[in-house]
């Protein structure tokens, strides 16, 4: 009987009637999960984004993987882990606990940094009507620092991709994660990354995406404090009918804990931005020091942003602050540059990749920052 | 060079300027003062080609030109300089960057080449080196954290790099000290030449011991009540604008 729930409740699409899931309706829009993905034929070649940034790569193409061991296979290895469990309530987290259940090929795939190195995870999807599910693992061992640079490459329509990833960040470690997510304009795309830190290590992620007929980039971390520090960035730049949801939960359990969080956007044509940022401030997590803040553009009056930042502190001695602000292009710094002679499309565009700047000049791989500046510059070229 | 007739414009359904003729030839210098209200900002915006300000009457031509018909990138092209009042901050957007957007934007609109990077650094070095900016401040965004005095001789920088054909500074002087409202003035003097037009709109006549007109109008409630020669600006220096401004109601 449990089971049989269980089975039926991982299968279902969160609606808007899910409080979480409000401004991003999956059932709305597929009804029911679509059938499985079939494998993509041609052979799969290592690239994507990022590519040249890392030898080791691991991709996974319609649920299917793919790795391609780096310079030193010591410095990060590739394991599979076959029978996982399922930790994941539907009724909290629905499209991870989809994904935990219905990954197969395999059920886990796993990076493991034992040295300081870069990998690419690549999630690739060609696919039309037809969904696919994939589970990574990813582990920073102690004082190890790493980059993980992800992307996930979306061709076709009406696809369903849902990705799971755990990382686990070891004691005095450190991972930075950059996330570039293109997927198809008729695409639908879910990631859910559950991030744990341990005390006196470091996550930093920076995600940049282009949306889909909907899309939702998942972070949740479980902030020890302790002197560990998390960064969560993103920038949302949607044209067309596209939609993205970027949504962070950050639970400090503990004292002495410092998040960051900088996450800017651009809307324009009938797309639609969505932002939920919640920090949580356990009881006992004192000294915690943390900042969110959520801007915004909305370029066109069909273009829509929903934003929910939340702080919920149950500690006393903490410095935490939020900040939400979304507008119009700033019309006289617009007639400023074009009175100097930049047409008002360049001068648009020119503003807009300023805006987006400040997430950008954040990325601290330099590789992955000068390719992060010119996709930002090429998504709003066009605007 | 630039010739204004009979201008009336209005914003929000306020008529501001009600008949402006104006005739700046090349290679002179004229300047327009007036009392706070007389539509000295609306005649700079409407020749600029800012949204919001509604031309109801009348022409505007630089070089047979007509200025109305274009858009404000158009007329920045053609050689149309304006100089803020307040010079607006850019964040994220170097001042270099932002010039040589310019620049080049402007050239491509006149079907010209676009400048070459070491060319561009050179000439931008030079001119800012004679305008006293320091070169790092270029790298930082555009007017970002600047003081008052930085930002107009940025906008000065602006024009030198730009040489465009007709300036219009509004209220240049406001907020200068005087050793800065020096240094503005020299980089607008140099600027000066027998095929180069500009309008200088200012409040004061403290700003014409620096950049010599050759003609002085009085502009009030929306029109140009009188015209001569630089002993204008100091009669209004001491009479003040109030013969005028009863005289144009």
């Amino acid at each position: 009987m449990t089971l049989a729930l269980k089975t039926s409740a991982s299968t279902t699409l969160p609606s808007r009637r899910d409080e979480d899931w409000r401004w991003t309706d999956l059932y709305g829009l597929l009804r029911t999960l679509p059938a499985p993905s079939p494998r993509i034929a041609e052979t799969l070649q290592p690239g994507g984004p990022f590519k040249g940034l890392a030898k080791a790569e691991l991709a996974i193409a319609n649920g299917r993987h793919n790795w391609w061991p780096g310079a030193d296979s010591k410095t990060v290895e590739f394991f599979e882990h076959q029978s996982p469990d399922n930790p994941y309530a539907p009724e909290e987290l629905p499209m991870a606990a989809m994904a935990a259940e219905q990954a197969l090929e395999p059920p886990v795939s796993i990076i493991q940094f034992n040295g300081d190195d870069v990998a690419l995870l690549r999630l690739v999807t060609e696919a039309t009507e037809t969904s696919h599910h994939a589970r990574v693992g990813v582990v920073v061992k102690t004082g190890v620092s790493a980059t993980l640079l992800e992307s996930y490459e979306g061709k076709g329509g009406r696809y369903l991709s849902n990705t799971l990833i755990e990382i686990i960040v070891e004691d005095g470690a450190s991972l930075e994660r950059v996330v570039i997510a293109e997927d198809a304009e008729e695409g639908v795309g879910v990631s859910t990354a559950i991030v744990r830190i341990a005390p006196g290590a470091k996550f930093a992620q920076t995600v940049l995406t282009s949306g889909a007929r909907r899309q939702r980039i998942e972070t949740r971390v479980n902030h020890p404090g302790a002197q560990a520090e998390a960064r969560l960035d993103g920038a949302y730049l949607l044209d067309a009918q596209r939609h993205a949801d970027l949504t962070t939960v950050v639970t400090h359990a503990g004292v002495e804990g410092v998040t960051s969080q900088l996450t800017k956007g651009m809307v324009t044509d009938q797309a639609r931005g969505v932002f939920q940022g919640r920090i949580v401030v356990s009881p006992g997590a004192d000294q915690t020091d943390a900042r969110m803040g959520h801007h915004a553009l909305i370029l066109s009056e069909k273009a829509e942003i929903d934003a929910k930042p939340e702080l919920l502190i149950f500690a006393d001695d903490v410095s935490c602050a939020h900040g939400n602000t979304i507008g119009a292009l700033d019309e006289d710094a617009l007639f400023y540059a074009e009175q100097r002679g930049i047409p008002q499309a360049e001068a648009k565009a020119m503003l807009t990749v300023a805006f987006v700047g400040e997430v950008v000049d954040r990325i601290e791989h330099e590789g992955a920052r000068e390719i992060a500046a010119a996709w930002v510059a090429r998504k709003l070229g066009s605007v | 060079m630039l010739k204004i007739q009979n201008l009336h414009a209005r914003v929000e359904e306020k008529p501001i300027l009600k008949g402006v003729t104006l005739d700046v030839p090349a290679g002179e210098v004229h300047a327009i003062m007036g009392p706070n209200g007389a539509g000295k900002s609306t005649l700079s915006y409407v020749l600029s080609g800012r949204g919001g300000y509604e031309v109801t009457e009348g022409s505007a031509e630089l070089n047979g030109d007509d200025l109305l018909a274009l858009d404000p990138a158009e007329r920045a092209a053609k050689g149309l300089f304006l100089s803020f009042q307040y010079p607006l901050e850019i964040p994220g957007v170097p001042a270099l960057t932002f010039i040589r957007t310019a620049l080049n934007a402007q050239r491509r609109a006149r079907g010209e080449d676009e400048i070459a990077a070491p060319a561009f650094l050179k000439l931008a070095k030079e001119k800012a080196a004679s305008l006293k900016i320091d070169f790092d401040m270029l790298k930082r965004g555009l007017n970002v954290g600047f003081s008052g005095g930085e930002k107009k001789r940025m906008e000065i920088l602006q024009m030198a790099m730009l040489s465009p054909k007709f300036l219009i500074l509004d209220e240049t002087d406001s907020g200068l000290d005087i050793d800065a409202l020096k240094i503005v003035s020299e980089g607008v003097n140099a600027l000066r030449s027998p095929e180069r037009g500009m309008l200088v709109i200012t409040h004061y006549q403290r700003l014409l011991d620096y950049i010599k007109p050759d003609k002085v109008h009085v502009l009030a409630a929306g029109r140009i009540v009188a015209s001569g020669g630089p002993e204008l600006a100091l009669q209004l220096e001491a009479e003040g604008y109030d013969r005028y401004v009863g005289a144009a109601a």
